[in-house]
């Protein structure tokens, strides 16, 4: 009864909670309302995710209404796993929340906090199920403004002109993918994403649909903050509260590149085949420029979160190269990388949490002496930081591994050499972080242990304790992945 | 000639959305800024008004006539939601500017950048 609903379940339950938090006006019962939602939420996806593994595609007709007239909810093996990676992070980093936010929010504003995070869950959620592409911009903008609103809740000014920023950037990346779809609703006269694929086939190729096509990648780019469009990532990561940071990081970007995949493949590959598409000449150099330009920036940042920031954006390039490589592996791996980034950067992100939360705002410099004040929260910093990099038994290693298998079937080593390169970089910049806090003498060398609180510290080893388990035993997500992949590239025939 | 005429509504859709563009690239005052995200959401609004339009069709409100044509709903409908949309972007903007404001004492884009540069 209650399994037949979850397509939208896991969307209204989060949406239903935000208003209920600014009925709460305490931060505590907010807090409690929001992981409940985020356990629930969780629990629906993972269920989701079992049912479309063993039984196939479920279409939800939102409403009665069916599709392709109404808003469909369909569910398929990548957005399953999809859900289950916003669901299942947040629902990690909810516990974390309490204590972080009671000492970075202001408390006559925590309430509101959580009701924007939920928001935000709701809208990512919704990104992920729907089936409709007019619905997924709604539900774009519906997590863009709340993540606005939570960034700017960050403890220092600069957070405002960050979530400015961001605003401005995101709207109009955003826009831009209305226009897209407005322009293939205009060839078609549908919304719903399988009947644009089917819709357009026949129509062959014209200019309103390369123009959408067009606007639809900007806008998405513009999103996922792919190099050259990442500007407003840096700065809204590193001044937004801990929580926020972790948050967006493990997710918002994830989400963003799910519609890259969803359209790609799903519209356009669907109706003219991916060798229509500018996956190679694009999509593959971008994503390769992203992850060099991205690393070398992050071996000169002081900040610790903006440092962390630039890898994000040199992690979006693996994923879009991944896609670029257009082939089974390299599918799997730019897949298999949203999932294992997002517990990667989720623990990396938790653990500078739980810095900032006895220090402050943190530098590199400012970590000397922590790897022996803080021992367990700067195990879980190396531990996450290893899996950046890609070092073998870490979830990091397997998502490289199959992007440089997929690199080199689709005949192209110098990529496999220059994803590996790459990573080299990665070992560079996160060695300073090391080095700082584990070989550099600490200005006082006596000051006693002062380890974080176990709130904190049990998320982020949860997070830290995932990168090393599906590292280990990737067959898991792998499957999925791989499971999610074959179906992308079955659409796209 | 006549074909870029009898399209003038797209040309003026097209002319505000990069009349919006080049506002919030080159302005640096914020609330321009702001402005020019309105006018090149608004142009948006307009495209897709203008694709509902059917040649001969009538405002899509049921009446008695069985050879009625009428004009495409939807697109209207989904603008509806795109206007709501724009309108919570502008109120979220301008109550960003105004904390700005408050935080650095000015809304210039450049005099925000010179108070934030020596904190890195």
């Amino acid at each position: 009864m209650i399994s037949e609903h979850l397509p939208a379940l896991v969307v209204v339950l989060p949406l239903l909670g935000a208003p209920l938090c600014l009925v709460l006006r305490r931060g505590a019962p907010a807090w409690g309302l929001t992981l409940a939602v985020s356990w629930l939420c969780c629990a629906g996806a993972i269920a989701l995710l079992d049912g479309v593994l063993s039984e196939g595609v479920v279409s939800y007709a939102l409403g009665g209404w069916t599709p392709p007239w109404g808003i469909e909810y369909r569910i398929d093996p990548l957005n399953a796993l999809l859900l289950v990676i916003v669901s299942a992070t947040t629902a990690v980093i909810a516990p974390y929340a309490r204590r972080s936010v009671a000492s970075e929010v202001p408390a006559e504003r925590r309430h509101l906090f959580y009701a924007a995070m939920l928001l935000s869950l709701a809208g990512l959620l919704g990104i992920a199920a729907t089936g409709d592409a007019f619905n997924a911009f709604v539900f774009l903008e519906i997590s863009s403004l709340s993540s606005y609103i939570l960034i700017s809740l960050g403890p220092s000014p600069r957070a405002l002109t960050a979530a400015f920023r961001y605003l401005v950037l995101g709207t109009i990346g955003a826009t831009f993918i209305l226009i897209g779809v407005g322009l293939l609703y205009m060839v078609t006269g549908t919304l719903n994403i399988v009947d644009l694929g089917a819709r357009l086939a026949p129509l062959g190729t014209n200019r309103t649909v390369s123009v959408g096509l067009a606007f639809i990648s900007v806008g998405i780019a513009l999103k996922v903050a792919l190099f050259p469009l990442h500007a407003w990532l840096p700065n809204a990561y590193a001044y937004a509260p801990s929580v926020v940071s972790a948050f967006l990081a493990a997710n918002a970007t994830k989400v963003a590149l799910y519609l890259l995949f969803r359209f790609y493949f799903g519209v356009f590959g669907a109706a003219y085949g991916l060798e229509a598409l500018p996956l190679e000449t694009i999509l593959l150099p971008l994503g390769l420029i992203a992850a060099f330009v991205a690393s070398v920036v992050a071996l000169f940042q002081i900040d610790l979160k903006r440092l962390l920031a630039y890898s994000s954006v040199a992690q979006v390039g693996y994923v879009v190269l991944g896609v670029g490589l257009a082939n089974q592996a390299g599918l799997t791996g730019a897949i298999v990388h949203l999932f294992n980034h997002a517990i990667t950067k989720g623990a990396l992100f938790l653990a500078v949490g739980c810095l900032a939360y006895r220090g402050g705002r943190m530098t590199v410099a400012g970590l000397a002496g922590l790897g022996r004040r803080m021992p367990l929260t700067m195990a879980a910093f190396v531990v996450g930081a290893l899996s950046l990099i890609g070092i073998p038994a870490t979830a990091g290693f397997i998502s490289k591994w199959y992007l440089v298998i997929g690199a080199i079937e689709a005949g192209l080593w110098p990529v496999a050499i220059a994803i590996v390169a790459s990573s080299l970089l990665a070992v560079a910049y996160v060695w300073r972080v090391l080095e700082a806090a584990y070989l550099r003498p600490a200005p006082e060398p006596n000051a006693p242990r002062n380890e974080t609180p176990a709130s904190l510290l049990v998320p982020t080893w949860l997070l830290a304790g995932a990168c090393i388990y599906f590292g280990i035993d990737g067959s898991r997500t792998v499957g999925a992945a791989s499971e999610a992949a074959a179906f992308l590239m079955n659409l796209a025939r | 000639m006549r074909s870029v005429l009898d399209h003038y509504n797209y040309w003026i859709a097209i002319i505000l959305m990069v009349v919006g563009l080049y506002t919030v690239v080159a302005r640096g005052n914020l609330i321009k800024r702001v402005i020019g995200l309105n006018v090149f959401q608004t142009s948006v609004f307009l495209l897709y008004i203008s694709m509902g339009v059917v040649t001969g069709g009538t405002a899509p409100i049921v009446i008695d006539d069985p050879d009625a044509v009428y004009s495409n709903p939807l697109p209207h409908v989904l603008i509806l939601t795109a206007i709501v949309v724009g309108v919570a972007t502008t109120a979220l903007g301008l109550a960003l500017i105004v904390r700005i404001r408050e935080a650095y004492g000015t809304i210039e884009d450049d005099e925000i950048s010179q108070l934030e540069e020596p904190e890195r």
